[in-house]
């Protein structure tokens, strides 16, 4: 309340020019402008986010269609899917996923970044042979990746004199969408521990090579703890992008062979678009919602520890 | 001690080289599919196409639906870019400049839109673009991806740190908040925009779930959707194939290459990391 009246004082006692600003329309202008100009965002983040994301929770105590909306149901939605045994399956193998990229795509990320940190010459052109997968289109990276590991035709095939169908391999599908995804997006990552590696001051460096410290020591001792905070922050982002995924396995494997590579986004689109049950895909998408909430949850609260400890 | 540095210098470019051409040859094997006549793509083992032939490139520019996908990528990647950017920076000036009640509320319910998975908003969502009439239209593919957060994040962050002596002499000067805006806090922003927008459009250009959803026909498609149908109409025709997927990812890759430092700030601001 203070606060609103200084304002309506204020361009009256501070504007030398005076006249206009001190008229009464002016200085309620003044105070709608900040609403005038925050409308046009907030009325979309209204309409596309805060209004979606209620709607799904509302839904997933419906069984409605995906267009037309049918009565409440309480619960039902949520204790089916305790007991549907797709859906336990589904998040195994998102989880399967997650265990075959999050690590390799933060470490190898790391010790990509630690490579070209090295490098004298042509540091941007290898970060950009690294990066450049990571601008292309998901559909770009399948249709390469689903060429260069065809059956017949596909160089890995040829290269390795083998016939294996990789993606048709209940075996090797997920294993290889892995492989796609990390060569896809390490770069990312990369870009984030170079940042992070040019941030560590030099003179820690300098002083370490002083005392004759061997470079597995200049490591442990000075690179590894500066990039602790990073190494979190990128782990849990790629915890999060690897519990989101989709279009990999979709387009690569379309979810195959025998729903081996079906992860939770997957079912969740296939029960609220194919079988049009939105009241029970909404379900799924609260839970995956409560699954990553958890996750970011856990990251902030390790990454305040680390932190603690220095 | 020299010959032991030497080796982990060894070591350590034998290994980048290695790197580089496992990362490098996919793409490279993809241009040597696209540049063979048809018939070699199936010829076994070549790495370099002779004769080197465009035939590829013409047929998926000059036939087929690609060309209607790549306009359809620009118009929906444009517009979502000028509109992301437009109401985000308004957004952005006035929850750093302007007092008004509730802004710190207001604005922390906005960045609760970083982390919480757009994923999840998907059926809510394209039932709203269905009823307003949208569904299977440009406008549907574009409105809900105007929404970033995380871009007002960043621009608030940036208008935050502008020294407050620029304003203040502004508004000595008898500015209005919208002069001030146009005339000290754009130019002075002009880069952290700028890598805002080449990011906004890399991500509309890419953007594969919600377009895949909200899109059925062939005429309404953008180039991530479009190229998934492209094996039907051309069946078996490898070099095509390789042709349409580097068409489709090339204004992204050349955005790239021209602005490589600005999109890697651009980035790096995007995950609060620096900017």
């Amino acid at each position: 309340m203070d606060n609103q009246e200084t304002r309506n004082v204020t361009p009256c006692a501070q504007t030398q020019t005076g006249q206009a600003s001190c008229s009464v329309p002016n200085a309620l202008g003044k105070q709608l402008t900040p609403w005038v100009m925050l409308a046009p965002f907030l009325l979309a983040f209204l309409l596309f986010f805060v209004i979606p994301a209620f709607q799904t929770l509302q839904l997933s105590f419906t069984d409605s269609g995906l267009t037309e909306t049918h009565g409440y149901v309480g619960f039902a939605n949520y204790i089916e899917l305790l007991q549907d045994s797709s859906f336990w399956a589904s998040l195994v193998q998102t989880a399967y996923f997650a265990l075959l990229t999050v690590l390799p795509l933060t470490a190898l990320g790391l010790v990509m970044a630690m490579l070209i940190n090295r490098l004298t010459r042509f540091a941007g052109l290898v970060q950009a042979i690294i990066f450049i997968p990571n601008i292309l289109p998901i559909a770009v990276m399948a249709m390469i990746a689903g060429w260069m590991l065809h059956p017949t035709f596909g160089v890995v095939n040829l290269v390795a004199g083998t016939d294996v169908a990789w993606f048709n391999d209940p075996d090797f599908a997920m294993p290889m969408v892995a492989i796609a995804t990390i060569w896809w997006t390490v770069g990312f990552n990369v870009l984030l521990f170079l940042a992070a590696l040019k941030n560590i001051p030099q003179d820690l460096y300098e002083a370490a090579k002083l005392d004759g410290a061997s470079e597995w020591g200049i490591f442990r001792f000075i690179t590894w703890r500066q990039l602790r905070p990073v190494t979190v922050m990128v782990f849990g982002l790629q915890l999060v992008a690897s519990l989101k995924i989709f279009g990999q396995t979709y387009l690569l494997t379309g979810g195959g062979p025998f729903d081996s590579t079906k992860v939770v986004l997957h079912y969740m689109y296939e029960t609220g678009f194919i079988n049009q049950n939105a009241g029970y895909a909404s379900a799924i998408a609260v839970v995956f919602v409560l699954i990553v909430l958890l996750i970011l949850l856990l990251q902030s609260l390790i990454t305040r520890f680390i932190n603690r400890r220095g | 001690m020299h010959t032991k540095m030497t080796l982990t210098s060894l070591l350590a470019i034998s290994l980048t080289v290695l790197l580089c051409v496992l990362w490098g040859a996919p793409l490279l094997w993809a241009i040597s599919t696209a540049l063979r006549p048809e018939a070699q793509t199936v010829d076994g083992l070549q790495w370099l196409p002779d004769p080197v032939v465009f035939d590829a490139f013409v047929r998926v520019l000059t036939m087929g639906d690609l060309p209607v996908f790549f306009v359809n990528s620009v118009v929906t990647s444009l517009a979502v870019t000028v509109l992301t950017l437009l109401i985000t920076v308004l957004a952005a000036y006035s929850f750093s400049q302007l007092r008004f009640k509730g802004a710190n509320l207001l604005f922390w319910c906005c960045m609760f839109g970083i982390i919480f998975p757009f994923e999840a908003l998907v059926i809510p969502l394209f039932r709203q673009i269905y009823h307003l009439g949208l569904a299977d239209s440009l406008g549907g593919v574009i409105l809900p991806q105007v929404v970033s957060p995380m871009v007002l994040f960043v621009l608030k962050r940036f208008f935050d740190q502008v020294p407050k002596d620029f304003r203040e002499a502004a508004v000595l000067d008898g500015a209005r908040e919208w002069q001030i805006l146009h005339r000290v806090y754009l130019p002075l922003s002009r880069n952290i925009i700028y890598a805002m927008a080449i990011i906004t459009f890399m991500g509309a250009w890419n953007n594969f779930l919600w377009p895949f959803l909200v899109v059925s026909s062939t005429e309404n498609m953008t180039i991530p959707i479009g190229l998934t149908q492209l094996n039907d109409t051309y069946g078996v025709r490898y070099a095509q194939t390789m042709a349409s997927a580097l068409i489709g990812g090339l204004p992204v890759a050349i955005m790239y290459v021209m602005f490589q430092k600005r999109v890697a700030s651009g980035f790096l601001a995007a995950t609060g990391l620096k900017g």
